[in-house]
């Protein structure tokens, strides 16, 4: 009896450090996506270098392919910005850009300006792919396989760790 | 100075106000379902506004693609399951009640059952008391009208 009252404050103790400690690595900001493990949502943008040009979901299928999130009005995308520019590099999957919320002239000189890593840009004016992908804070960045199906999204910038203990192990998965 | 400084805010203000004012709802039934439907769903930039309330970016995009969807004839569940659909439960102030947020709808009323039982076992335990264990009440050790137990009592 006398233990029980000595330990059982002890153990509700570590339980409840238990769950503050777990709860201080969360990060509320970030949102466990539905849609992963599920087929990217259709789209068909035209390209932000070139009206004329549309560039739709079925394009895309048969490669993994990385879906980047960005606008020239995001300043964490600027800090990105480089390690995209240093991965796209290696060529190891084509990286495509989607220019959320942003106007053509901006976002080209934004481009000019800093590099320009992606192979296409879709142009995504008012923001309805976004919506479909469930985009609410640029940068995201989402890794989808050859069947079209979203295995992967990171919410804000994209750092070399996440490319080299995430996306390069899930690439490797997906085309081995 | 100090009063060409708050002018100068106050202009700030009504310029950003006047930016920040929607065009008047051509369809005020509508508007009003979109705004009950809105206030049903967590703005992702701001997370304890509802999309209704906020001002973000989002939120205001999140607002139109309500209202287009009503003004189509969606009801109010399928617009709700929509962003679901791409925004995860964490969307809803009212999630759906399923395995994954089970322990959200049930566990207040666990732990306040939890509660309720250790404060029932702690009061009976103490009612089987010898009344020795308990300090006497102020009053009855002063005046010494209750035959209960005193200790220390004041000559």
């Amino acid at each position: 009896m006398k233990s029980l009252k000595f330990i059982l404050p002890l153990v509700v103790f570590v339980v409840l450090v238990g769950f503050l400690a777990a709860g201080l690595k969360l990060d509320p900001r970030e949102v466990p996506s539905p849609l992963i493990g599920k087929p990217a949502p259709g789209f068909a943008l035209t390209r932000l270098d070139d009206a004329g040009k549309t560039i739709r979901r079925e394009d895309m299928l048969g490669k993994v392919w990385m879906l980047n999130v960005w606008a020239s009005w995001c300043a964490a995308c600027r800090d990105e910005h480089p390690h995209l520019v240093a991965f796209a590099r290696t060529k190891v999957m084509p990286v495509v850009g989607l220019n959320y919320k942003d106007t053509r002239p901006d976002g080209l000189g934004w481009l000019a300006r800093f590099g320009d890593p992606y192979d296409a840009s879709l142009f995504d004016q008012d923001g309805r792919v976004g919506i479909d992908f469930g985009v609410y804070g640029v940068p995201e960045t989402f890794i989808i396989d050859k069947q079209g199906v979203i295995r992967f999204k990171q919410i804000g910038p994209v750092t070399p760790a996440i490319i080299e203990t995430r996306i390069m192990p899930l690439l490797k998965e997906l085309n081995g | 100075m100090a009063r060409w400084i708050a002018l100068l805010l106050l202009a700030t203000c009504l310029v950003a106000g006047a930016k920040e004012a929607e065009p008047a709802a051509a369809d005020p039934a509508l508007e009003a379902s979109m705004l009950r439907v809105a206030a049903e769903l967590r703005c992702l930039v701001c997370q304890n506004q509802t999309i209704a309330d906020s001002h973000s970016g989002l939120a205001e995009d999140l607002r139109r693609e309500v209202r287009e969807q009503l003004k189509r004839g969606a009801s109010d569940e399928q617009v709700i399951q929509y962003m679901t659909d791409r925004y995860g439960d964490f969307v809803r102030y009212r999630p759906a009640f399923k395995a994954t947020t089970a322990v959200l709808w049930i566990g207040p009323g666990v732990l306040l059952l939890v509660g309720i039982g250790v404060l029932a076992i702690v009061l009976r335990r103490r009612t089987r008391m010898a009344p020795e264990l308990f300090e006497p009440d102020e009053d009855e050790a002063n005046d010494g009208a209750a035959p209960g137990p005193t200790r220390g009592a004041t000559p």
